[in-house]
């Protein structure tokens, strides 16, 4: 990552203050350190490990830390008022896995998730490979899709939930005008999806299409004039030089959509007044059913095993990803070599 | 150059555009009418007058201003803390030389991909024996120095100042933070200008944690708003109205530095 010697030793950086005294208006001084020396020699070899330590001081506790404890936490019986109780083994893992909510949470996670990061990424491309062109006022177009940026989830949430709406909602509306029936948005399960899944995607596409726009302005320009004289067209350049170029920056924004994606909270929390996710559950995320079992159901214990769960899985899920996206891509970029 | 673009380029980009503002719209129109207007068939395409009339309602059916003043100290303070912090630990990445930096530096990097906010149910707990839940600085705390913060300073930093610089001020007596103060503070000021945006923002709109260290009477503006909807019949006027009241501070600030922020995602992508 970086392109300086690895392992210099802390000498070596701590004899630079100690070069002065040959420099020092009083060389036929005692080879002796005064105490001011002695203290700017500490003051190099520890300061850097003073001020990289706050950051690691607050990881430690309020990130570390409380991971490892959710698995101590799990293999008890806790409750929210009562606190600790019984060692329990993983009998509160048993119950995670014979809650039938446990399943039609990690379905509806799996399924928001997918209907939003698939069309995010794709959107977003498309609107970053429109955006890398000589537009007028381009400062203009990129402030206006970073726009949804800055209405926070709950407000996305309660936005949506009116424009969704089941019996008034501008969409239904909308849909009525070109004769289709009325949907119900927080009835029927793939509905209340989609609907949470656009949330995500309009708060999410433009900041990722600016990611992407940023990698893509990287491409050598005479990669295009050359494939342009070669005969290919505008569509042909974008599939066989640009997503290419742009891979690494594209599977940063993959992984980083997967370990968000797979914690949607607010969005689902919010989509009706109720808040638990549906009369059937049928948006409730993994996240939310963790909070309903923690801070509703009062039983941190088996709350404790969802967060280890959903853990687990959102590491293998990113894994996944990374593999695949690596090799789609790659295929890609070996017909491009050819 | 020659990809010049055509009108279907344009078009396409006002559509989005349209997309990205239109859910605001409406909620500034649905904000600004009387509480009927979500079932009137065909929707007012302008605002209407009673803007004001529904945040006044908003200011009286929940402590508003009290969630506004708790957001805005939480943000500012996180915002603030973060920069200071950031800006010392990237510093010291970018232009000391320690044991063990590349190896840390990676730690830093690799803590970015831990979701950490399934960490909550001990980080509760924590908080709970300290006595900070409900208070404002269970929800400050977690966030007073972040990894994103350290890589994005460390970034800027390695190349902003000249290693002769650093060597030059250490040769004339300064001790490392006179140095850090004097050469890289200066420095770091664009990046640390974006730096505090972005956290500020993230920390104004976040909704996870807030909900669970604070107690209804001593919400932030997302916990307001949650309030505003949880009854058992949502007035939409009551709730949109907030939701543009909530964002506003933001917007005014997205339009003052909209250009950095887009700059710094940008930036960040590329470094990152």
């Amino acid at each position: 990552m970086t392109s300086r010697p690895v392992l210099t030793p802390a000498g070596d950086t701590a004899s630079s203050p100690a070069g002065v005294t040959p420099l020092s208006p009083l060389p036929d001084e005692p080879l002796r350190l005064t105490f001011r020396q002695r203290l700017s020699r500490w003051d190099v070899r520890f300061a850097p490990y003073l001020y990289i330590s706050p950051f690691f001081l607050l990881f430690l506790v309020v990130g570390m830390f409380p991971l490892v404890f959710t698995g101590w936490v799990s293999v008890h019986e806790w409750s929210l008022i009562g606190g600790k109780g019984e060692f329990v083994g993983l009998d509160n893992y048993r119950a995670v896995f014979e809650d039938r909510y446990f399943w039609r949470a990690l379905r509806n996670t799996v399924s928001i998730f997918l209907l939003s990061s698939i069309p995010q990424v794709l959107i977003a491309l498309l609107l970053a490979g429109l955006l890398d062109t000589t537009l007028r006022g381009r400062t203009f177009w990129r402030m206006s899709i970073l726009l949804p940026f800055v209405v926070a989830p709950a407000a996305v949430a309660l936005i949506f939930g009116n424009l969704f709406g089941d019996r008034y909602g501008l969409i239904n509306s909308a849909l009525d005008v070109v004769g289709i029936d009325a949907i119900a948005w927080h009835v029927n399960t793939l509905a209340s999806h989609v609907a949470i899944a656009s949330m995500v995607n309009w708060r999410w596409t433009g900041y990722n299409a600016l990611i992407l726009l940023a990698a893509m302005q990287a491409v050598p320009r005479d990669l295009y004039e050359s494939a342009s004289i070669d005969g290919a067209g505008r569509v042909r350049q974008f599939f066989s030089i640009t997503v290419p170029m742009v891979k690494p920056t594209l599977i940063f924004v993959i992984i980083t959509s997967t370990i968000g994606g797979l914690q949607i909270f607010t969005e689902a929390r919010l989509f009706d007044n109720v808040g638990l996710g549906g009369s059937d559950r049928q948006w409730q995320t993994v996240t939310l059913y963790l909070w309903e079992l923690g801070w509703r159901l009062r039983n941190l214990g088996m709350a404790s095993a969802v967060a280890w769960l959903l853990f687990v899985f959102i590491c293998l899920v990113a894994l996944l990803n990374l593999y695949l996206s690596r090799r789609i891509a790659g295929g890609v970029g070996r017909r491009v070599t050819r | 150059m020659s990809r010049r673009p055509g009108f279907l380029v344009y078009g396409l980009l006002t559509a989005f555009v349209l997309g990205s503002a239109g859910p605001l719209y409406w909620s500034l129109l649905v904000g600004s009418h009387e509480k009927d207007v979500v079932t009137k068939r065909v929707p007012p395409l302008l605002p209407g007058g009673h803007f004001f009339d529904n945040a006044q309602r908003v200011f009286e059916t929940v402590d508003f201003w009290k969630a506004l003043a708790n957001s805005l100290v939480v943000s500012t303070v996180c915002a603030t803390s973060v920069v200071f912090f950031c800006t010392l630990a990237g510093y010291a990445f970018a232009k000391l030389r320690f044991r063990g930096r590349d190896g840390l530096l990676v730690f830093v990097v690799a803590t970015l991909a831990v979701p950490t906010q399934l960490g909550v149910i001990p980080l509760f707990i924590q908080m709970a024996e300290l006595g900070w839940t409900g208070t404002l600085w269970a929800v400050m705390v977690p966030t007073l120095v972040t990894a994103f913060g350290v890589f994005w300073m460390r970034q800027y930093l390695v190349d902003a100042i000249p290693d002769e610089l650093i060597d030059a001020a250490r040769v004339d007596g300064c001790s490392q933070f006179r140095i850090y103060w004097n050469v890289a503070v200066p420095a770091a000021r664009p990046a640390a200008a974006i730096l505090w945006l972005f956290t500020f923002m993230t920390v104004w709109t976040d909704f996870f944690w807030p909900m669970i260290a604070l107690p209804a009477t001593n919400p932030t503006v997302q916990i307001a708003l949650q309030q505003l909807q949880s009854g058992y019949y949502v007035d939409y006027s009551l709730v949109l109205c907030a939701a543009v009241l909530s964002t506003v501070p933001l917007l005014a600030l997205f339009v003052l530095t909209g250009r950095q922020l887009v700059a710094g995602i940008m930036q960040g992508a590329v470094k990152g």
